[in-house]
């Protein structure tokens, strides 16, 4: 729908997106983010892993290194 | 690592000498003007304590002194809500200002550790969830269900007053001392605190205890799902779902998280509808439709090759699945809760409350109660998680308030709402279905008969009833499915189809909180034989270095292959259990869950001593003398008790002496092979207490003594890693308080580029 967003929709809009990125913070969807931002603000000076080999890294190394989850 | 003596004066000298960077703001709220701010009462402040305490003390006379007719559910909640916000308030506050006394201004391990993998710093709601996900599973589901048996009120009493002053104190001292030490794990405190033979026990009792919950976990769902076809076909389904969802995010869209666990979300529905139709065809209900036994052996085979199998292709996306329910649920359990409001009729205290042969388990209230709800008021298991996971995450030293003690409040109130969802189904149901075949016989109108013959006041159950009710939520018959699951998912049918659907969506309802407690059940099995095989390995390699190596694949393989065998003896031996499984097992469980709070408390307790503190260690003496009290008397009894129906000795003699006068059946046994069974099972729990309480009297005594000399030597040698200035802020809690948005104003003025030191490795 192509219409203005109005002063209701917009601050719902806003609230809406804040409840996706938190629940893609509890799922941990985000980090690849957060480990580019390390990487960044960490200098170094080889380049990042790509997306793609950051989440295999990741879940590889959870084969050895598992956590635990409670009854 | 700090070795000098760590009295008060020293500590905080020591966080003098911490050298600040003088160009950034300062990374902790100024200790004056956080103390007036809390000790500032305005007005506004006190009226809203006030109004909070009266509706707390409304709530728990209504649930605790009203003896009307029903009692409404709301007043559960209010009355666990306002405990608490009281206890978070004030008792955590008491903790953290004398016991704790966290440091903003040392920075965590996911500051001085940053890897950007496993040390992260984490946004202190977003940790509050992510923590909440990994404690939170079906124990609190399943216990209160039990306990139900009892009445509503010393289950009530324990889960909200427990969670306060054991529970939550428990998580919050173990993810803070754990956090200090650069994440480490609980057995490695144990080791370092008390010693060799501490240590040594701990760990032997952590990997017993964690074969026993995962047994017992597992036999949940076997309960849950034999002989219904609809939850077999459904639950199964997870498996190739959650294949699905790995090689989807392996090798099809990497790292998209959300939008596979939406996928498997739709798909997980399209199961449960489509298990409803599956089951409705002939050959679905007949193929689908396996016994106890046959699904026992299932859940061993799949235990053994999910735990081989790779991280990425089963543990981890059903593990995202999960997550994405656990949270769904527990929203909308508790917006159904409000929403509907169910009239309770269940009274207080039931007439088993005196009495120590309850059908749906044994033992007298005292100590058994306390031990068949362990999660939710005090869960030992979580330890392992506040240790190691969640510590390498922390932002701020003073969010594990928050996150420690304040996520297990969280878990205790779905605690309260599964006690809600309990109660809220007619008393006579839940009787027939929680107590074992042997008792029921297994028909709608044996079943009835037995209910109605037990003189439970204002209870007469009718046969047609319990076939209506079987009929609404698609099974075939709810009679004996005991282990707690298929009644919280009566309960959870009956209220949200009040909510959403009416009675024609009761069946989908049920399936649904089966299929969420299989997954969250699946989920510990599958990372409990994985964490439990690597702590065989890694004991195992202290004799033969090469189990060191987690990538030996043969290591790896026995260990898991022991492992598997080990809780799979103790879930057949449960499935097959002449006398009922759930029954005579459930107490082992809580038994076993709870020694491990004595020993997380006890070494929590020798560490709390060694830093000085001996005026405020009543925090940690409370809880650690209540569960071992609890624990040990329990133990006791299932060892020394001369009633067959409670000690496991005294079963054993009795059936051992049938067999002897040659007699072919006796009490719920009726053959020669199911009295060689109880004989068998018997003897097996009862080594099995013994072993636990020998070890958990080691390690509590080893940090009795460890306490002592501390209180000697007036501290002792800590195990902390150095203090090292923190160059970052956040706030603590929930809402940051006034002083506390200033500094982070103030701090995001600071060029990124200046906020971080850059080590320059690499």
């Amino acid at each position: 729908m192509a219409g203005p967003i109005g002063p209701v929709t917009e601050p719902l809009l806003r609230g809406l997106r804040g409840v996706a990125a938190y629940f893609r913070g509890v799922m941990g969807a985000d980090a690849y983010r957060k480990y580019l931002e390390h990487h960044e603000a960490s200098g170094h000076s080889v380049a990042p892993m790509t997306e793609r080999q950051f989440w295999r890294e990741r879940m590889d190394r959870q084969d050895s290194n598992p956590h635990g989850r409670c009854c | 690592m700090g070795t000098q003596p760590n009295t008060e004066d020293t500590e905080s000298a020591q966080s003098h000498v911490l050298e600040l960077d003088q160009e950034l703001p300062p990374p902790a709220v100024d200790d004056a003007v956080r103390e007036a701010e809390e000790r500032r009462w305005t007005p506004g402040k006190v009226a809203l304590w006030v109004a909070i305490s009266l509706l707390g003390a409304v709530a728990w006379f209504m649930v605790a002194l009203v003896r009307g007719e029903t009692v409404n559910a709301i007043w559960f909640v209010f009355a666990a809500v306002c405990t608490y916000l009281i206890g978070y308030r004030f008792y955590s506050k008491v903790i953290e200002r004398y016991l704790l006394k966290p440091d903003d201004r040392r920075a965590t391990p996911a500051e001085y550790k940053a890897d950007g993998k496993d040390y992260v710093r984490t946004d202190r709601n977003v940790l509050f969830g992510h923590h909440f996900a990994a404690i939170a599973g079906a124990g609190p589901l399943v216990g209160p269900i039990i306990a139900a048996q009892m009445g509503y009120l010393p289950g009530t009493i324990w889960i909200i007053i427990g969670v306060v002053l054991a529970g939550a104190v428990q998580d919050y001292l173990v993810m803070f001392f754990s956090m200090r030490r650069g994440g480490r794990s609980l057995g490695q405190m144990a080791r370092e605190e008390l010693g060799v033979i501490g240590g040594t026990a701990a760990l032997v009792a952590t990997l017993l205890i964690m074969i026993i919950i995962v047994a017992i976990l597992a036999l949940v769902v076997v309960n849950a799902l034999g002989e219904s076809p609809w939850g077999v076909f459904s639950v199964g389904m997870t498996i190739p779902i959650a294949l699905f969802m790995g090689v989807y995010l392996r090798f099809i869209r990497p790292g998209k998280v959300m939008e596979v666990s939406v996928i498997g979300f739709v798909l997980l529905m399209a199961a449960i509808i489509g298990g409803g139709m599956v089951a409705g065809t002939e050959w679905g209900a007949s193929f689908f439709h396996l016994d106890k036994t046959t699904i026992a052996w299932g859940i061993i085979v799949y235990g053994f090759i999910a735990a081989i199998l790779p991280v990425w292709l089963l543990l981890a996306p059903r593990d995202y699945l999960s997550t994405f329910m656990k949270i769904g649920v527990i929203v909308m359990l508790a917006v159904a809760i409000i929403v509907v409001r169910p009239e309770i009729t269940v009274p207080a205290f039931s007439e088993f409350a005196g009495r120590e042969n309850g059908p749906v388990f044994s033992g007298a209230l005292f100590p058994f109660l306390f031990v068949t709800i362990a999660c939710g008021a005090l869960s030992g298991f979580h330890a392992l998680i506040s240790s190691g996971t969640t510590p390498k995450l922390v932002e701020k030293e003073r969010q594990t308030r928050f996150i420690g003690y304040g996520g297990m409040l969280m878990e205790s109130f779905v605690a309260i709402m599964a006690l809600v969802a309990a109660i809220s189904i007619e008393r006579g149901i839940y009787f027939a279905m929680n107590a074992p075949a042997a008792l029921t016989g297994g028909t709608v109108e044996t079943a009835a008969q037995w209910v109605n013959s037990l003189g439970l006041s204002g209870v007469n159950l009718a046969p047609a009833e319990l076939a209506q009710t079987a009929q609404n939520v698609g099974e075939p018959s709810i009679v004996s499915r005991s282990g707690g699951a298929p009644t919280l998912a009566v309960g959870l049918a009956h209220i949200m189809q009040q909510f959403i659907g009416g009675t024609s969506m009761m069946a989908f309802w049920y399936h649904f909180a089966i299929m969420f407690e299989a997954l969250f059940i699946l989920t510990a099995v599958d990372a409990g034989t994985r964490v439990a095989r690597f702590m065989l390995q890694d004991s195992l390699g202290n004799f033969v270095p090469k189990f060191k190596e987690a990538s030996w694949r043969p290591g790896a393989w026995l260990c898991t292959a022991v492992m598997v065998g080990a809780w799979g003896a103790v879930l057949l031996m449960g499935v097959t259990d002449p006398l009922g499984g759930i029954n005579t097992l459930f107490p082992l469980f809580g038994i076993a869950n709870q020694l491990l709070a004595a020993i997380a408390l006890a070494v929590c307790m020798a560490i709390a001593a060694k830093r000085g503190s001996f005026k405020f260690l009543w925090i940690v003496g409370v809880p650690l003398a209540f569960a071992a009290v609890v624990t040990i008397t329990a133990s006791f009894h299932k060892i020394f008790s001369p009633v067959p129906a409670v000690g496991y000795f005294a079963n054993n003699a009795a059936f051992a002496k049938a067999l002897a006068d040659g007699k072919t059946e006796f009490g719920t046994a009726k053959t020669v092979a199911a009295m060689e069974a109880v004989v068998r099972n018997t003897m097996v729990q009862g080594v099995l207490s013994v072993v636990f309480v020998v070890l958990s009297i080691i390690v509590i005594l080893t940090a009795i003594l460890a306490t002592v000399k501390a209180f000697r030597d007036g501290g002792g040698h800590d195990h902390e890693d150095a203090p090292r200035p923190s160059r970052v802020f956040a706030p603590a809690g929930l809402f940051p308080t006034a002083a506390e948005r200033e500094l982070a104003a103030a701090w995001a003025k600071v060029p990124e580029a200046k906020r971080f030191e850059r080590p320059g490795h690499h």
